[in-house]
């Protein structure tokens, strides 16, 4: 029987011989009879390994949608980015991939320095003094903010833009539910930009203030008008960033942003249909107690050298238990290191000619359309951007397959836009050919 | 006792430490500036004006590292020289299920058809994907004795909360509000700290002389206000808690629904299923049983499976096919509590949890559990001379012992076990988890540790102990061999050092 345990038949006899048992089952005393089964499970036999990854080969053949063979201009919070060979090798090595949460610093200062510069990336790149080592995704970044806000503020009442990924709205609304959120929306201008309104008259006062930057359509929302909003109601002002925008765009942080959450697979990470993907979570130095996640300190060893620890554990579930911050446990280690890997590849320099290619590339493809009569509506965006279709998006989208393209993403319940996106991947003869098959399916 | 195992080379990691006891320099330290490794593709796309954002661009580049690649690769590659790993020795970490990874799921992970595929992709063009999550679905239903499972969730404790929505929701279907969950005193973090999250109050049982729920105070604590129960099983003093069906009926007796924290399924897979003994809602943490690596702190996967009276509250969407298999697509449940993740859960964990599944076999898994727990218990009998085993029956899948005494006599306590057994090659168990044992060791060596292994690992304990009644001083030094030693937690806490410019 195929087995990754390496006792052999005789070994086993031996264990139980030492225990004075003489079968497996006997193991097993303290299950009472009634409930041990005695039907095998209703699962196919053992395969070979060759048999699993032919399998598998089978499912990966299946599905049609493959980066190699499909151009995508799909983003909504997954980026068809190129990606470094540097970070895959070096975020696969096993000392990383089979390690486990770093309970023993003594042992674990690779995966604790790497997430400690990691932290430093994030912190810099987001434009706050603090950063934590990594939450399960964009989604549930935002979730923490807003908790660790409500628990801040005392307050139930969040302020969220209809700009912010609906995935993630929905997660927010999901978990809402446990903790009584009430969820206020601020609804989008014709430039899918939020509206925030008049920042006088009678405000309630709220925990939150959430906005995209940029947001889901695509538009670099107005974060000093986010601020003054915040600051009426007495709310942390939450941006939920694209970290690739921010090789380009001015930091939340140092816009007046309290707390920034942001998905990281545009860090170096696969599109990997959705997941593991890598929470990004940032914040002001005096939020620190009150952060998700774990945090990585430096310190000093009993030799004075410098090293790194898990710090500030207090904040934890294991410790604080239902008092805890958060109930965050296993995170994403091995996407931040892969993504602090990823943005050391890129560098200083490449990090800020990537978000610029993306730029170009978005705007190009935005003014081809524009001389086909797709006029996107989002005035100010980065490399993502949305179009209003004549009929059923969801339906050219299908056709677009057809001719070899990932047409982009249709917002949940608004099936007459599509949402573009540009990444460095894509090159003038790909964007040139995509209007070109778009041309003649609008014709 | 006798004991029939000699002792072998193998499972330590003794040997590895290649050269030096230096600080690594930081990313940060080793940056240049002008120096460069990244490489992008010529797009000939033209440069576009910024005119319109002007306002919003940033003055100066995010002060990222500026490295070669030479020098990029062996940085990382000397961070992982620094770092314990189960592919480099055993790893007994108890609750952690620090099992093997085998190799051919990294080959899984790497396939082009899966790992290159955009989540937003219409069904038509994901076919295999879906099927690929409709079956793990049905593995995961089988084995835990459920009806429908979603695979959102991220890892264990996301699965916690999701589940306990669920609970929350099934509840306001019936009109109901009840406020209170049970949890026992030996319960993991993420149990009471989910259960605040899902806007319960958490109300602790205690745990009886025999380390399982107590009955009888159960009783006494349950009423219409219990919302449920939420039980690792076995619990995470590695006992099977053997009045299960009884504590359970108490539970549904007043309405309340039972959770199953998954985290200990490696016990009993094959041979009990949370269904059976009347659980209406588990999770599964695939990182744990099912061998997808752990990553150096994540990514897990954790779905939840339910019985059929719930599963139309389960979060959307699900992978379903409405022709009899011929094509799949997704379904969001008309209840449903909504998504948990912004997507379908950690897709590339989830097909590393399947590969294993398959390889492994309806047998091949029951097998996986019974040496598993074959393994905890010659190990707890191995060393009941050195330390207290904190309960006499038998054990699951890991056990827990006390240093206790140890201090007593020596002062030496479970922590410096645990620090001293880094020092032998080995990583250290759990320790002062759960809290209802005192300086608890918590021990879980798995299935894929030879008995050459545990009997290695025995043999260090014993040599700790015989070094704490000799010199305990010594091991208060250790450990030596490791790249840095013991380290001043204190300072790190006092004064917060967390990114690279925090530095004074
Ligand atoms: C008993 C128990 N429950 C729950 C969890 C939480 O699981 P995760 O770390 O995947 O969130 C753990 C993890 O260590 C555990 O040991």
């Amino acid at each position: 029987m195929p087995s990754f345990a390496p006792h052999t038949e005789e070994e086993i006899e031996q264990m139980l011989t030492d225990l004075g048992m003489s079968s497996l089952e006997e193991l097993y005393t303290s299950i009472p009879s009634t409930l041990m089964r005695t039907e095998p499970l209703a699962l196919p036999k053992d395969l070979s390994e060759i048999e699993v990854l032919e399998q598998f080969s089978r499912f990966g053949a299946d599905n049609s949608a493959v980066r190699s063979s499909l151009i995508s201009f799909a983003g909504g919070g997954a980026y068809d980015h190129d990606l470094s060979a540097a970070a895959r090798h070096l975020g696969s090595q096993s000392a990383f991939v089979t390690a486990y949460t770093p309970y023993q610093p003594e042992v674990a200062q690779g995966v604790l320095q790497a997430l400690f510069e990691f932290q430093t990336m994030v912190a810099r790149l987001f434009g706050l003094p603090i950063a934590n080592a990594s939450l399960y995704d964009g989604a549930a970044s935002l979730v923490e903010a807003v908790n660790m806000a409500v628990g801040f503020t005392k307050r139930q009442r969040v302020i969220v833009s209809t700009g912010v990924h609906p995935g993630y709205r929905e997660a927010l609304a999901t978990f809402g539910a446990g903790t009584h959120l009430e969820i206020e929306h601020l609804g989008l201008a014709a430039d899918d930009s939020t509206i925030f309104g008049s920042s006088d008259g009678d405000h309630a006062g709220a925990a939150a203030v959430i906005v995209g930057y940029p947001n889901y359509f695509g538009a670099i929302e107005n974060i000093e008008q986010a601020r003054a909003l915040a600051d009426n109601e007495e709310a942390l002002l939450i941006v939920v960033a694209d970290p690739i925008a921010l090789g380009l765009l001015r930091s939340p942080g140092t816009l007046g942003a309290d707390i920034v959450v942001g998905e990281g697979q545009s860090l170096g990470i696969p599109l990997s249909f959705g997941g593991p993907y890598l929470g990004l979570f940032a914040a002001r130095t005096e939020y620190v107690r009150l952060m998700p996640g774990r945090l990585v300190g430096e310190t000093r060893d009993l030799e004075g050298r410098r090293s790194f620890v898990t710090t500030l554990r207090t904040r934890e579930q294991d410790i604080r238990r239902e008092k805890a911050t958060s109930n965050v446990c296993t995170n994403q280690t091995l996407m931040a290191i892969q993504a602090a890997i990823h943005m050391a590849w890129l560098g200083k320099r490449g990090f800020q000619l990537l978000a610029r290619r993306n730029y170009d590339g978005a705007h190009y493809l935005a003014s081809r359309l524009s001389e086909i009569g797709l006029v996107p509506s989002t005035a100010k965006f980065f490399r993502e951007f949305t179009v209003h279709t004549m009929g059923s998006a969801t339906e050219l989208q299908h056709r677009m397959l057809q001719h070899g393209f990932l047409a982009g993403v249709v917002p949940p319940n608004l099936d007459d836009r599509l949402v573009f996106a540009v990444t460095e991947a894509r090159t003038r003869t790909e964007i040139d050919g995509f209007v070109d098959s778009l041309m003649k399916e609008l014709r | 006792m006798k004991f029939s195992m000699a002792s072998a080379p193998g499972g330590r990691a003794a040997s590895s430490p290649l050269m030096g006891d230096a600080e690594e320099p930081t990313i940060f330290e080793l940056s240049v500036p002008a120096r460069r490794s990244f490489s992008l593709r010529d797009t000939a796309v033209p440069s576009m004006d910024l005119d319109e954002i002007q306002s919003w661009v940033r003055e100066d580049a995010v002060e990222l590292p500026e490295v070669s690649e030479r020098d990029l690769v062996a940085h990382y590659t000397r961070l992982a020289s620094r770092n314990y790993s189960v592919d480099l020795g055993a790893y007994p970490l108890g609750s952690c299920t620090m099992k093997y990874n085998p190799k051919f799921a990294d080959q899984v992970a790497a396939i082009d058809g899966l790992t290159n595929v955009h989540p937003l992709t219409p069904p038509e063009a994901i076919q295999g994907w879906l099927r690929l999550l409709d079956e793990l679905e049905h593995y995961v239903c089988e084995i835990t004795g459920m009806a429908q499972a979603t695979l959102q969730p991220p890892a264990g404790a996301s699965g916690e909360l999701t589940g306990l929505l669920i609970m929350r929701a099934y509840h306001a279907s019936r009109g109901r509000k009840p406020t209170k969950v049970v949890i026992p005193d030996s319960a993991h973090g993420t149990n009471p700290a989910s259960v605040s999250l899902a806007g319960y109050e958490a109300v602790t049982v205690p745990s009886g002389a025999d380390g399982l729920v107590d009955l009888a105070k159960l009783r006494e604590l349950v009423d219409e206000n219990t919302a449920g129960i939420m039980l690792t099983n076995p619990n995470t003093l590695g006992l099977f808690e053997r009045e299960i069906r009884e504590i359970l009926d108490v539970i549904h007796s007043v309405g309340g629904l039972a959770y199953y924290d998954g985290a200990n399924l490696n016990a009993i897979v094959g041979v009990a299923r949370p269904g059976d003994m009347g659980f209406d809602i588990v999770h599964s943490n695939l990182h744990k049983t099912f061998a997808t690596p752990h990553g150096g702190g994540g990514p897990g996967a954790g779905p939840v499976a339910v019985v059929e009276h719930l599963v139309d509250f389960l979060p959307g969407p699900l992978p379903r096919s409405l022709d009899g298999g011929a094509s799949y697509t997704w379904v969001t449940p008309e209840r449903s509590i909504g998504r948990v993740h912004a997507f379908y859960g950690n897709a590339v964990v989830l097909a590393r949890a399947l590969a294993f599944m398959q390889y492994l076999g309806r047998d091949g898994l029951r097998t996986m559990s019974e040496l598993a727990v074959l393994n905890a218990n010659w190990l707890k009998t191995r060393i009941a001379d050195s330390f207290e085993v904190a309960y006499q029956q038998p054990c699951m899948h890991e056990f827990v012992v006390s240093a206790e005494r140890l201090k007593a006599e020596t002062g030496v306590r479970a922590l410096d076990v645990a620090k001293a057994l880094l020092d032998a090659g080995f990583h250290s168990p759990t320790v002062y988890f759960p809290l209802v044992v005192h300086e608890a060791l918590m021990i879980e060596p798995t299935e894929t540790e030879s008995p050459q292994t545990l009997e290695a690992i025995a043999q260090a304990l014993e040599e700790i102990v015989a070094t704490a009644r000799t010199d305990a001083a010594a091991v208060f030094a250790m450990p030596r061999n490791t790249p840095v030693r013991r380290l001043d937690e204190a300072m790190a806490a006092r004064k917060p050092i967390l990114t690279e410019d925090q530095r004074q």
